[in-house]
């Protein structure tokens, strides 16, 4: 079983709502104050893209249908500024801060009673070094000692049942979908982290990752057109081979 | 661990969504750890900077230069290192080419990734609910919200970006743009034909 945010395929959602190319990027200016804050506190190196996924996904799913994005961000933010200590729920609790008065805190606020330093305040990132590290991103790609077993071409099947092998209800990339799907090997990628492990602290693991193209028909009940296709990004130890049968 | 029996932390911040982000903002600046005028940054970054026109010029170039499209489509990588366009959430792109025969469209049911420094931040509808949970099962239905019909001997094929790949779609070069130099071309590309959700139609000047 999967969580709220493996949505793929649902039924019941209702028009998508397109927007004209010259829309806001931000709606609200808060919405880009949250994704600055993320992005900022991201730089500090207590967590990686899997375990701050695997955050948002954790909300419950009445949170996480009611939150706007940006809501999902700041949720799952506070959830690891707290569980990698960075900062207590008293911090978070601080009750002059409930009017979100930043001009009653200068100087006075949380930080008061306490004067040293926050140990991490050293790897703050500065607006200086803004351009390099966005430049710079987090590329997952990385060398493995796992032999690439799957060419294109080759018929492989998703495991099943879909889940996180190493911990019970953890992050994993298989949605739900394509639990027990059969397809083909469109593309290797090459070697990247496993999110499956990173995400718990489990270590980078990276393994070979494919592109999978899978028939429609084989995917949904009444697919749309028989030429129709779905291709995901797969690591290997999500698939097995299928034995053609010549004969 | 998922620790999904803690108590939730963002419960202990205000409910409003705006003053939540203003109370970590406050309590993460007050600690040292972030500083105000490097948010100031990454907004105007995404705000004004990195946005698709940069994917436009991308795909005004391939359409130009046979062996730059030749090169993107092989391993964009070093491409779009050389122009500048890689980095936070385009580390890695795979750049897919429409033709005739094969629409190409870009979805992440399981989250909203999407290529930051091809085309900026994905719009409301690109991490909305409906186009999650839709355009894998039914892309053609979400195509004609729209107002797009593919022919019927196009197959579709959907991109779902589950792992740290993404991908930019080269959509096909409208018809009676042959004269038109890159930056004309760039004009006429939008965002959402290099998601998939649009098809590019003829520059009106030049339309018969």
């Amino acid at each position: 079983m999967s969580r709220v945010h493996d949505m793929g395929g649902r039924f019941g959602d209702g028009p998508v709502q397109p927007a004209a190319e010259d829309a806001p990027v931000f709606s609200q200016d808060w919405q880009g104050r949250a994704l600055a804050v993320t992005l900022a506190a991201g730089a500090l190196g207590q967590w990686n893209i899997d375990t701050s996924r695997h955050a948002r996904e954790r909300l419950s799913p009445e949170d996480y249908t009611r939150f706007s994005y940006y809501e999902k961000w700041m949720a799952g933010l506070a959830m690891l500024l707290v569980e990698t200590g960075v900062l207590t729920p008293e911090d978070l609790a601080t009750e002059d801060l409930a009017t979100g008065d930043a001009a009653a805190h200068d100087g006075a606020g949380t930080g008061a009673g306490d004067p040293a330093p926050h140990p991490l305040a050293a790897r703050a990132l500065k607006a200086s070094d803004v351009a390099a590290t966005l430049a710079k991103g987090g590329p997952a790609a990385r060398d493995s000692g796992v032999p690439v077993a799957f060419a294109p071409g080759d018929v492989v099947r998703c495991q099943r049942p879909a889940g996180n092998r190493f911990v019970d209800g953890g992050h994993t990339r298989l949605p739900a979908y394509a639990v027990g799907a059969t397809g083909r090997i469109l593309r290797v990628h090459g070697t990247y982290v496993l999110p499956d492990s990173a995400a718990h602290g489990l270590g980078e693991a990276p393994e070979p990752l494919y592109a999978v193209a899978f028939a429609a028909s084989e995917l949904w009940a009444a697919p749309e057109h028989p030429g129709d296709e779905v291709v995901l990004d797969l690591w290997q130890g999500y698939l097995e081979p299928v034995r053609i049968d010549a004969g | 661990m998922p620790h999904d029996h803690l108590d939730h932390p963002h419960s202990l911040l205000p409910p409003v969504p705006a003053l939540r982000v203003k109370a970590l903002e406050t309590i993460l600046t007050n600690k040292g750890l972030i500083d105000p005028a490097a948010l100031d940054e990454i907004i105007d970054t995404y705000q004004n900077r990195v946005g698709p026109a940069n994917g436009a010029r991308v795909v005004a170039r391939a359409w130009s230069d046979p062996a730059f499209k030749a090169q993107l489509l092989a391993d964009a990588g070093p491409l779009l290192d050389d122009l500048g366009f890689s980095g936070r959430q385009g580390e890695h792109v795979v750049v897919v080419e429409n033709t005739p025969e094969l629409h190409n469209m870009v979805v992440c049911t399981l989250c909203s990734c999407y290529p930051w420094p091809l085309l900026g931040l994905p719009p409301a509808w690109y991490k909305s609910d409906a186009y999650r949970a839709r355009a894998v099962r039914e892309p053609r239905k979400v195509l004609a919200d729209f107002g797009v019909s593919l022919p019927q001997d196009t197959a579709v094929r959907v991109w779902d970006s589950t792992a740290e790949l993404r991908y930019l779609v080269l959509p096909m070069r409208p018809e009676g743009t042959e004269g038109l130099s890159e930056d004309q071309l760039a004009a006429l590309v939008s965002r959402d034909s290099m998601i998939g959700t649009a098809v590019l139609s003829p520059p009106a000047e030049v339309a018969p």
